[in-house]
Order: C-alpha cells, then sequence, then structure tokens
C-alpha cells in the first residue's frame, strides 16, 4: 500500500513538474518537484523504499528528458538511500532539519548529475553554482512548505470532524 | 530470497541499483546511433498521461469556475451583474478565440511564406526535469514527423523534434545546452554556430574576430547544418566581446519566447529540397 501511495506521489510530481515547466521556464528557480517526493519517501519509509523510489522516479525522469537513461535515475537513487538512512537515524520532523536535508539532498543529487555528465564528457555546465544554489533553496521552501501541508491536513481534518461531532 | 528480506538488506538493494545504473549508462554511451527502445515505449506512454493530466487539469478548472460563477450568480440575485458577468466572460471568451485566431493567422502567414511543408502542432507539456530544455508537441509519427525535424514558429526557430512517438513528440529546444544550430549574422553574411547554454540565452561560436558584430545584429540560420532551414531568425546579437582568442564571444538573446510556446509548425521538407525563406512583404 505504501509502496503504491510512493508511486503514485511520484508519477503526480513527474505530471506537474512538466505541466509546470512551461510557467517556469524563464526567471524563476527551476524547482525539482520530483526530488522533493523521493525526499519524502524516503525520510518516512526508510532507505529501501527510498532508494526504490528514487530509481523509479529518475529512471521516468530520464526516459522523459532528452538525456543519456539512468544518470538521473543514479542520482535519484543515491539521494533517496541517503535521505532514508539520515530519516532512520535522526529526527527530521521538525521544518529545519527538513529544510538542512533537502538542501544538502539537492547539492548532492547535482554533483552526482553534472558530475557523471561531465565525466563521461556529454555535456558541459559552465557556472553551475548559481543554479544549484537556487534550485537548492527553491526545493528545501517548496519541500518543508509541502511536507507541512501534507502532514498537517490529515489531523486538520479530524479536528474539524471531532469539533461539529462534540458540537452536536 | 524473498523480497521482504531483500528489502531488510538496504546495502544490497542499494549496489544492486547503482549497479543496473552503471550497466544502463554504459549501454547507452557505448551506442554509437539510435534512440534506446526503453525510452521511446516510456516516452510514448507517459505522453497519453501527459495528455490525460491536461486534459483533466482543464476538466477540474472548468468545473471549479464554473461552480464559483454559479454561486456568485445565486449569491447576489442581481439580473443586471449576471449579465454583466456574462458578458465579460463572452467578453474574455473572444478576446482568448481572437488571440488565438491571431497566433493561428501568424502561423499560417509563415506556412505560406516559407513554401515549406509544414504541420501545426500544440505544445502539450514541457520538460520533464529542470536540467534539460524540451517541450511535448502532439504530433507524432503518425503525422509523419521524425528525428531532426526543424520546429519553428511565427518569431523564429523552437528547435527539433528528437523522440517522436505515434501521437506526440520531443522536441529539443534551441536553447537547450546540447541544441546547436549553423547561423549567419544577416547583416555582414558572417557565418558561425548558435548553440544553447541552458539558461535562455544562446552563444555564437567560431566567428572570427575580425569579422564586424555589433550589438543588434540579427542572427538568421545558415542552413549548412542540415536540421534547420536558411533564413529563419535565431535571435539579436545581445553582448560582443573580443575576449582573448581569434573568435568573437557572442550572447544571443533568442526571437522566441520559450515561455509562452503554444503553437508551433514541425517543417516535414527534406534538406535538399528546401527554398530560402520570402522575406515579408
Amino acid at each position: 500500500m505504501r509502496t503504491a501511495v510512493a508511486l503514485a506521489a511520484i508519477l503526480v510530481a513527474i505530471a506537474l513538474q512538466t505541466t509546470l515547466a512551461t510557467m517556469m521556464f524563464r526567471g524563476g528557480t527551476a524547482i525539482d518537484l520530483v526530488l522533493i517526493v523521493v525526499v519524502y519517501v524516503s525520510i518516512k519509509s526508510g532507505p529501501s523504499t527510498g532508494l526504490l523510489a528514487g530509481t523509479v522516479a529518475g529512471l521516468i525522469q530520464d526516459a522523459l528528458s532528452s538525456g543519456i537513461l539512468g544518470i538521473g535515475g543514479l542520482a535519484k537513487t543515491v539521494v533517496g538511500f541517503l535521505s532514508g538512512v539520515l530519516g532512520t537515524q535522526f529526527i527530521v520532523t521538525a521544518p529545519l532539519p527538513r529544510f538542512l536535508l533537502l538542501l544538502v539532498a539537492t547539492a548532492l543529487h547535482a554533483a552526482i548529475f553534472m558530475g557523471l555528465y561531465t565525466l563521461l564528457n556529454l555535456r558541459q555546465f559552465p557556472a553551475p553554482y548559481p543554479s544549484i544554489v537556487g534550485q537548492a533553496f527553491g526545493n528545501a521552501f517548496v519541500g518543508v512548505v509541502g511536507f507541512q501541508l501534507i502532514e498537517w491536513f490529515p489531523g486538520f481534518v479530524d479536528r474539524r470532524r471531532a469539533g461539529r461531532f462534540l458540537k452536536r | 530470497m524473498a523480497i521482504a528480506d531483500i528489502r531488510q538488506r538496504p546495502g544490497f538493494l542499494l549496489a544492486a541499483a547503482i549497479l543496473l545504473h552503471v550497466i544502463l549508462i554504459s549501454a547507452q554511451v557505448n551506442t554509437a546511433s539510435g534512440l534506446p527502445i526503453l525510452q521511446v515505449v516510456t516516452f510514448g506512454s507517459f505522453a497519453e498521461v501527459q495528455r490525460a493530466t491536461m486534459a483533466t487539469l482543464g476538466g477540474v478548472r472548468g468545473m471549479w469556475s464554473g461552480y464559483v460563477a454559479l454561486q456568485q450568480v445565486q449569491q447576489e440575485n442581481n439580473a443586471l451583474k449576471h449579465e454583466l458577468q456574462s458578458l465579460q466572460v463572452s467578453l474574455q471568451q473572444e478576446r482568448a478565440e481572437a488571440q488565438r485566431t491571431d497566433n493561428l493567422r501568424q502561423l499560417l502567414e509563415l506556412r505560406e511564406r516559407a513554401k515549406l511543408d509544414t504541420v501545426a502542432a500544440e505544445v502539450i507539456a514541457g520538460a520533464a526535469s529542470p536540467d534539460f530544455r524540451t517541450v511535448t508537441i502532439d504530433k507524432g509519427s503518425s503525422e509523419d514527423l521524425a528525428t531532426d525535424m526543424a520546429v519553428i514558429s511565427p518569431a523564429g526557430v523552437v528547435g527539433r523534434v528528437i523522440l517522436p512517438s505515434r501521437r506526440a513528440s520531443k522536441v529539443q529546444l534551441l536553447i537547450d545546452r546540447n541544441a546547436a544550430a549553423g547561423a549567419l549574422i544577416e547583416r555582414t553574411r558572417v557565418q558561425g554556430v548558435v548553440i544553447g547554454i541552458g539558461d535562455g540565452t544562446l552563444k555564437m561560436q567560431y566567428v572570427p574576430g575580425t569579422a564586424d558584430v555589433k550589438t543588434g545584429d540579427l542572427v538568421v540560420t545558415s542552413g549548412i547544418d542540415g536540421i534547420y532551414p536558411k533564413g529563419f531568425v535565431i535571435g539579436t546579437v545581445d553582448r560582443t566581446d573580443r575576449g582573448d582568442g581569434a573568435y568573437h564571444e557572442i550572447v544571443v538573446r533568442p526571437a522566441v519566447d520559450f515561455s509562452r510556446l503554444e503553437e508551433v509548425l514541425i517543417v516535414r521538407t527534406p534538406p535538399a529540397s528546401r527554398g530560402l525563406i520570402e522575406e515579408p512583404k
């Protein structure tokens, strides 16, 4: 069940990424919604589910992009695994640790992704640091807000139901 | 070993996943040409998901706006206001229709001017990864689209088809890091190569330092790459610098606003039978 939910979340993130990408082309930071979902699944479900989520999400993203199939998958697999390990070893429920985790995850993802492309001499990334920093902060901000909303919403609905019940 | 046991050993799972990826990457890097079947199948299948997502989003948006509008009408219970709102909605629809008609008219004019065998397509999705500048269009091999066909718009060159499936195609935009096109400065006919640098601008390379290049010069396709027809606008020279080497360092601002791409034309004419685009009267 948990795997199915994770898979559905990844598919929704990819669909949103492909539909929202046209609106964020120029100007704003390019946020990687799929990476955010992989990190969330990893800290909630552990390293095994995290790395599987990273593999599936990365491979689908690679297949839909014009790059080499597997490079994004490898980057997201490693990020999913390490996020899962950190999620089991440390308490990452507060916004600040999650913000830091998303910053590090984005930087690691970019390092593996760009590193492999550069190593294989397939693409060049002139002056990549400003875009990595921008994407890291963008992912961290959107991720933390998204995580809080996801976890706040079921409790909010329960409280509303309980409130109505007590009024009766 | 049962699947549950494997999941208890994340280290093994990680090693297996990394090995799988390395094999996958190696297979592709070593291949000289051709598209991976997995990529084509995944893209073709997901294009349908993208199409369905867009349709669902449109339906939900339509239901939502219809519901809200109806509630407002009930609450206000004011015939005049209702009429006014209806008129405003009609006006907006007319404007949207006019805008779309204008876009299509421009496309039609371009098609007639270029005298090329083209097919119009609509952009249905953007790039799946922020590292690539691609879009998905709603026409594919069923409309005789093939790899390396040029994609243009009334403003100028958009990119090329890189992955056609039956009912959709992936288009690599000219601003992608891997994109390039043969180009020339229209005023002086100096030739070079325009490449994408991934940040929304273009760079023109291999223009000799002795050549006459000025800010504001129009950059058009030279046609030597065998993909883009000759004479189409790429952009204007935004900045030029002699640098240290023997070549100019030229930054080109694209003529096309890639954030607002809606309709495009795909050139189906083979490179050998193409003529020069006619100048607009």
